[in-house]
């Protein structure tokens, strides 16, 4: 029932909402692929979400988890976009690795 | 109680939203044969009545609606105004330079309007929730424009590279928010401003601070945050560009100034040397790079972030001085740099023959209106007096002196002297007679939708630039309105929480 409480404290979900934050800083800025970039960013708004939902529980207030509903939604939309502008770069390219897409260049 | 009905204080945001909503109907239910620009007019109309509520909204006594997420002030009017301006200006201007067989016409409308929700949205939420779905709004719309140009290699281009970097920014911001309510339990932005003074987890308002710092300068385009802004420019369509380059800013400005004014003052001896080296590093590096730019578009794009540098300047100034001389230099800019690209547009067209630097040289002689229009734009870009860039960049630096950075407007002032060199080298291009072996280039064709577009570009500039008293009073009054955030029983709906 409280397992949350009593057996996980709260700083541990903040290190790991922490560390998969990171980790999605870390693929973006590594990853060669748009797919693999993208779903970088996906992960970044998870970790967020994660956040959320632990402070929330700290504070007893339901704002955070409706926040995690609305980065949710937000971020079905931006992949919607995101995906539709990944297919128009493929057929105007026939590529997805990152370098090269490099059209403009200083 | 609140006496004012919470729907008058979203009015332009509500007019805007059914503006897109009618476009996107009629369009799907002409039939496909039918010509889509008469809903630009459409369009423009809509904005021409939001700019007319947004002023209405001037009379309802200053507050909350919609149980504190919104509100009304002489700071959201300002950002209100100026915003809806640049769309109103953007429209107009696409009227005439979207080629009449473009694809899905009435959907570029509709998506600019939705655009404009979402930025006017960001400059009166004082919930973060709101700011976050907000700048999404405005976001997504202008990532479908930037690729509007779908068969040039291009426009996928710039839009997958704006879309990438735009949603890397809104993580850190959304990371921001996350620490702020974790360190005071509340989303509300005067609440939240109550609270993190007092609260006990400083080092967590202190990252809260830095993540928001660095998703919303990542929106602004400033150094080191700018890496995006050459190829989105250069990549999109220009009346598109002439829209992102000036709209989303203001948006993103009035939610700094927000975010460092009203949430964090506390901290101010953290953001201001913070804002005083990026101030620094945009002007520089977006000086240094404009001079060896060949094309026009990636040229202004530097010096976009540039002027971003000098925006930021503005807030090493005390309080509401540097309040007003940011708010009158985003007005400034956005008309200045409206009316350059505005000039691009109409020089260019919109499948751009025209974008070297080389490819302007004469253009006061094949247009004699264009051609000293465009000059007319650079002047003011460099900052001569009479032009409106002038009263921005002496409002700007003078605040900064005031708030005794003394080196940062020499450094300023130094920038703009750089900055001269290749503004005057378009301007000279544009002058020079053109050579007899030179290649015929085509006439530039000017419609009267554009003619009004660019006219209410030089009509602001002139007098932001001549007579700049009642834009300066207005920007006062908005940036008192923010440093008096209104009392708690004026915010109802929303008990404190007080923890565990």
């Amino acid at each position: 029932m409280s397992f949350l409480q009593h057996d996980v404290p709260l700083n541990w979900y903040l290190l790991l909402s922490a560390a998969l934050f990171s980790l999605g800083v870390v693929g973006f800025l590594i990853k060669r692929n748009l797919i693999t970039v993208f779903m970088s960013i996906e992960l970044m708004l998870n970790a967020v979400n994660l956040s959320f939902v632990a402070f929330a529980y700290q504070w007893h207030a339901v704002k955070g988890q409706i926040f995690v509903f609305f980065v949710m939604m937000v971020a079905a939309a931006e992949a919607a976009v995101g995906l539709a502008i990944i297919i128009a770069v493929f057929r105007a390219r026939a590529t997805l690795a990152v370098d090269r897409i490099n059209l403009m260049k200083l | 109680m609140n006496p004012v009905p919470d729907i008058y204080r979203i009015l332009p945001e509500v007019i805007l939203t059914l503006t897109g909503v009618a476009i996107m109907l009629v369009d799907a239910s002409i039939p496909p044969a039918w010509p889509r620009r008469y809903l630009g007019f459409l369009a423009a109309i809509g904005t021409t009545i939001a700019i007319w509520a947004s002023v209405w909204q001037l009379s309802l006594p200053e507050g909350t609606g919609f149980f504190g997420t919104v509100e009304t002030s002489a700071f959201t009017v300002f950002f209100h105004v100026l915003i809806c301006g640049i769309v109103l200006a953007a429209l107009l201007l696409s009227l005439d330079a979207l080629p009449t067989y473009s694809h899905h016409q009435g959907e570029f409308y509709a998506l600019i309007v939705f655009g404009a929700v979402g930025m006017c949205l960001l400059t009166s939420a004082v919930e973060l929730l709101l700011v976050f779905i907000a700048l999404e709004i405005s976001s997504i719309s202008t990532y479908i424009l930037a690729g509007y140009r779908k068969e040039t290699g291009r426009g996928p281009e710039a839009a997958i590279k704006y879309f990438l970097l735009g949603s890397f920014a809104t993580g850190f911001l959304l990371y921001g928010i996350a620490l702020i309510f974790g360190a005071t339990g509340t989303t509300q932005v005067y609440q939240a401003a109550r609270l993190a003074p007092v609260a006990q987890n400083q080092p967590l308002v202190l990252a809260a601070m830095a993540l928001m710092l660095v998703g919303i300068l990542f929106k602004v385009s400033a150094a080191p945050f700018h890496v995006w802004t050459p190829d989105v420019y250069e990549g999109a369509p220009t009346p598109v560009v002439a829209l992102m380059s000036t709209a989303p800013k203001a948006a993103a400005f009035a939610l700094l100034l927000r975010v460092v004014y009203e949430i964090f003052p506390h901290l101010r001896s953290v953001w201001e040397p913070l804002l005083w080296i990026v101030a620094v590093l945009s002007m520089t590096v977006g000086n240094l790079a404009a001079l060896r730019q060949q094309n026009v578009k990636r040229m202004l794009a530097y010096s976009a972030i540039a002027h971003a540098g000098y925006l930021l300047a503005a807030f090493a100034g005390i309080g509401s001085i540097g309040i007003a001389a940011a708010a009158f230099y985003t007005a400034a800019y956005a008309a200045m740099n409206v009316g350059v690209f505005a000039v691009i547009v109409l020089v260019a067209g919109y499948d751009e023959q025209l974008s070297l630097i080389g490819d302007f040289r004469g253009l006061i002689y094949r247009s004699p209106l264009l051609g000293s229009l465009l000059i007319f734009f650079l002047i003011s870009l460099i900052g001569i007096p009479f032009t409106g860039g002038f009263f921005g960049k002496f409002y700007s630096f003078s605040a900064a002196v005031g708030g005794g950075a003394i080196a940062l407007a020499i450094i300023g002032l130094l920038n703009s002297g750089l900055a001269a060199a290749y503004y005057l080298r378009l301007a000279l291009v544009t002058a020079q007679r053109p050579a007899e072996d030179e290649p015929a280039r085509p006439m530039p064709h000017v419609g009267p939708a554009a003619i009004a577009a660019v006219a209410l570009a030089v009509l602001v500039t002139l007098v932001l630039g001549i007579v700049p008293g009642a834009t300066l009073h207005a920007a006062q009054s908005a940036a008192h309105t923010l440093q008096v955030p209104p009392q708690p029983s004026e915010a109802p709906g929303i008990p404190l929480q007080s923890g565990q």
